[in-house]
């Protein structure tokens, strides 16, 4: 086989470079790296001169405060908060705008339907069915992401986020992870998927597995929307005047949640599946910079936000149409939809759901963003909407169907511990290449999930609060 | 390597799935993380982008082509690096398109806020392909922070043509398309510094020396390939075979051991 | 380097003092990690901060910021420097 070599073989100079450099006491391997940066050093020191400067008193006055003992877990809290009380805040009058602009739109294209003399489930499927889901998906969706993902890329830009990652490092090595999974995990809000992804920045392989397993457990923008609208319902709107400020601490608390259950689970991984001791960390805290504004904006719209939207309406548009299908095929007096809620009833009235909040859940699989809509679209089946704008009419749908308080908070709950969507297992499984990993991510949030709002709900009515 | 137009186009599509037009320029951009690599890959290419995966690696892959004075340009853009010495699959990578897929010009983004760290990744690239340029980006930022960059002289020390950029602002992104063009027409002949290491590197160096520059069938650096061996480094032996056909052998020495 | 004293592990500096590597007892992906940021013996390192609770600790050196965490920066051995504040 060696015939076509020249006269050493590979096999050959490598053996005779593993005796040259086992002679040497010392490793060829680090001595060419020191040599590397005296090489370095000759070269800085004839074009590069230093004058000192306020900038890098500027970094270290910020770093002062930013990771501060006092200030350094408060400020992220505070920013956290403040982080979505804008995107509410901020999200609440355009989504109103879209809501009525687009369901105004629906009444003139049935108008156009009826001109044209389509058939009646024509009209159904195409304006009840898609159009009507896409009207929701977008006028709940496209505020919120568009005040969001500047907001968040304004943070990724200043770097800002290194900081965390330095802050937390220390929890994350209490639960034996890396502290470079709270970047991931930021990433996570965006989109989980993305948050999968990033995964790639943690070195050890046993960290890494675990930062993909728990990533479901950040919420990601697609459930947001079903966050916020369930809290300004229930939660929010109790309380008049600080509507805002309050869900933003409701969405805040639950976040808090996710990542101490992110913790709690990294951690029990740790000493059972993915055992292990904590690794090393290398983390590169850059200067910080101020961010520019056009290219924030313009990547935040343009490779998020629409991103994300049009994966949304790409599934929401089918999803609607088969909704619309099911519940439109009569069996003996009941609608498919409604046998198949029922069917589901009893196993979420044991979780303090209902069979149609499972539905949508499962359903939701395929994009988390579609789940309220479904929701809503399920219950209107049977139902009447006529003000589709305010949180009022809502909420009279939600508690016409049976929804309490308790039925709020389990909703929002396992919107944020429940399987991740079908773009994360899929994620997941390119990024491990393995189908094991795959089922364990779908199962781990899956069982957290099921087993919160279970012992949850079982807790509230053997005290007969609700 | 001296590859013929056509072998270089197969090499790239088969061993690292990029397609490059006959008679487009193959450009590599490398760098360490974050010193604004992908500004100037996105202010190059636009929107004429296509990402993926590496083949076979969790690692993003981007290219973009782009046209300068009537040239087209396929620019790929390595994943971020501190170094070429391949402990990591990104690095393995980076060295691996830059050794075996021999792009045209090679541009070395640097961050000019820390220039050390980032000249040891220049100058490992110098050691690999001769048609380099440096590319000193974030000069705002130095600026900011009142460092002083001797451009000229930089450019005299290193060999290889350095242009001054400040991307998130658009500053010399003509320039740096216009010396890519220059280097790649082989109009500007480049001569980089190459790394003079303590005497006893140099002396292992020499012992090797006259053993190794057959291997490669004269295709590589003999230099670079015996610093490989010292540096013990098996995963570039797994790539050289890979690339170059030189397998059994290798194969036999490594069930051997 | 003037002012050199005794040989203290990277992790025993406190915040504002400067030192030089002398050595480093890490192996495997984590050293060369480090020494590819240009942590190589006779390098001028200031440690600048502790994170919040004490741990990791933040590095400047060649002009970059450097988190490591205080097992791995107990394998570093270091020379103190008295005088080193101008150096870096």
């Amino acid at each position: 086989m060696c015939a076509m070599m020249p006269t050493r073989s590979l096999s050959e100079v490598w053996s005779e470079a593993e005796i040259v450099r086992r002679s040497y006491p010392n490793s060829f391997s680090d001595q060419m790296v020191a040599d590397i940066y005296g090489n370095v050093e000759q070269i800085t020191n004839n074009v590069l001169t230093k004058q000192g400067s306020k900038r890098y008193l500027f970094d270290q006055k910020l770093d002062d405060l930013v990771t501060s003992k006092r200030f350094g877990y408060p400020l992220m809290l505070l920013l956290l908060v403040i982080v979505f009380w804008i995107t509410m805040a901020g999200a609440n009058v355009p989504s109103r705008l879209l809501a009525s602009g687009l369901f105004a739109f629906q009444d003139q294209l049935t108008l156009w339907f009826q001109w044209i003399g389509t058939p009646s489930w024509v009209h159904g499927v195409l304006v009840l069915g898609v159009y009507r889901t896409l009207a929701w998906v977008i006028a709940v969706m496209l505020p919120p992401m568009a005040i969001f993902f500047p907001l968040f890329t304004l943070l990724e830009d200043s770097g800002y986020l290194p900081r965390i990652a330095f802050n937390l490092d220390h929890i994350f090595k209490k639960a034996k992870a890396c502290g470079k999974q709270s970047l991931t995990m930021c990433m996570g809000f965006g989109c989980n998927a993305a948050g999968v992804t990033a995964c790639r920045i943690i070195d050890s392989p046993r960290e890494r597995l675990i930062a993909i397993l728990t990533n479901s457990f950040v919420p990601c923008n697609g459930r947001f929307p079903t966050l916020i609208v369930v809290s300004s319902i229930f939660i929010g709107g109790a309380v008049a005047p600080y509507t805002g400020l309050v869900n933003a601490l409701v969405i805040s608390g639950l976040i808090l949640l996710g990542i101490a259950t992110t913790l709690l689970i990294s951690w029990l991984l740790s000493l059972t599946i993915l055992k292990g001791e904590p690794s090393s960390l290398v983390l590169e805290l850059p200067s910080y910079r101020r961010p520019q504004l056009g290219s924030v904006i313009y990547r935040s719209i343009l490779d998020r936000t629409l991103f994300v939207l049009r994966r949304a309406v790409l599934i929401a548009a089918p999803a609607g149409g088969v909704i619309w299908i099911l519940g439109n095929i009569y069996i003996g007096q009941q609608s498919l939809l409604t046998s198949l809620g029922q069917a589901l009833n009893p196993f979420g009235q044991l979780f303090g759901l209902d069979g149609f909040i499972l539905m949508a859940f499962i359903l939701g699989l395929a994009a988390n963003e579609i789940v309220l809509p479904i929701l809503l679209m399920s219950y209107l089946s049977t139902g009447y909407l006529q003000d589709f704008t305010s949180l009022e009419g809502l909420r009279s749908v939600l508690v016409s169907n049976g929804w309490t308080w308790l039925t709020a908070i389990n909703m929002m709950l396992f919107s944020l511990l429940h399987w991740p969507c079908s773009t994360t297992l899929l994620t997941t499984y390119k990024e491990t290449g393995s189908k094991k990993w795959v089922l364990l991510s779908f199962l781990i949030p899956t069982m957290t999930g099921l087993s919160v709002i279970f012992i949850f709900t079982q807790c509230v009515r053997f005290l007969g609060l609700v | 390597m001296n590859l013929s137009a056509k072998q270089k186009r197969s090499l790239w599509q088969d061993h690292f799935g990029i397609t490059i037009a006959a008679g487009q320029y193959g450009v590599a951009l490398a760098g360490n993380p974050n010193v604004g690599k992908s500004t100037i890959f996105n202010a190059l290419t636009g929107l004429h982008q296509h990402t993926g995966n590496w083949p076979g690696k969790t690692v993003d892959n981007a290219q973009g082509g782009f046209q300068y004075q009537q040239k087209s340009f396929l620019m790929v853009d390595l994943p971020g690096t501190y170094s070429l010495l391949a402990h990591t699959v990104e690095e393995q990578i980076a060295r691996d398109f830059l050794c075996f897929a021999s792009p045209d010009v090679t541009v070395v983004v640097l961050d000019a806020t820390c220039l050390e760290r980032n000249l040891n990744l220049a100058l490992q690239v110098f050691e690999i392909t001769p048609n380099v340029i440096v590319c000193l980006n974030l000069m705002d930022e130095a600026q900011k922070k009142r460092l002083k960059i001797d451009v000229q002289s930089l450019e005299r020390e290193l060999g290889v043509p350095v242009v001054a950029t400040a991307a998130r602002q658009g500053e010399g992104l003509i320039e740096l398309q216009e010396k890519i063009l220059q280097v790649a027409s082989g109009a500007l002949p480049t001569n980089p510094r190459q790394i003079l290491y303590s005497p006893e590197v140099e002396k292992a160096v020499e012992h090797l020396l006259p053993m190794v520059g057959s291997i490669a069938n004269n295709t590589l650096s003999p230099r670079w390939l015996a610093l490989r061996l010292l540096d013990g480094d098996r995963s570039f032996l797994d790539s050289l075979s890979s690339f170059l056909g030189v397998n059994s052998c290798w194969e036999g020495a490594r069930c051997a051991q | 380097m003037k002012g050199a004293e005794r040989i203290d592990a990277l992790a025993d500096l406190s915040p504002g003092s400067v030192c030089q590597i002398v050595s480093l007892e890490l192996s495997g992906l984590l050293r060369r990690r480090i020494l590819d940021l240009g942590i190589v013996p006779g390098t001028l390192i200031r440690c600048i901060r502790r994170g919040p609770s004490g741990d990791p600790t933040a590095y400047l050196v060649r002009e970059t910021l450097i988190a490591l965490r205080s097992e791995d920066a107990a394998q570093i051995s270091v020379r103190t420097l008295l005088n080193g504040e101008e150096c870096i």
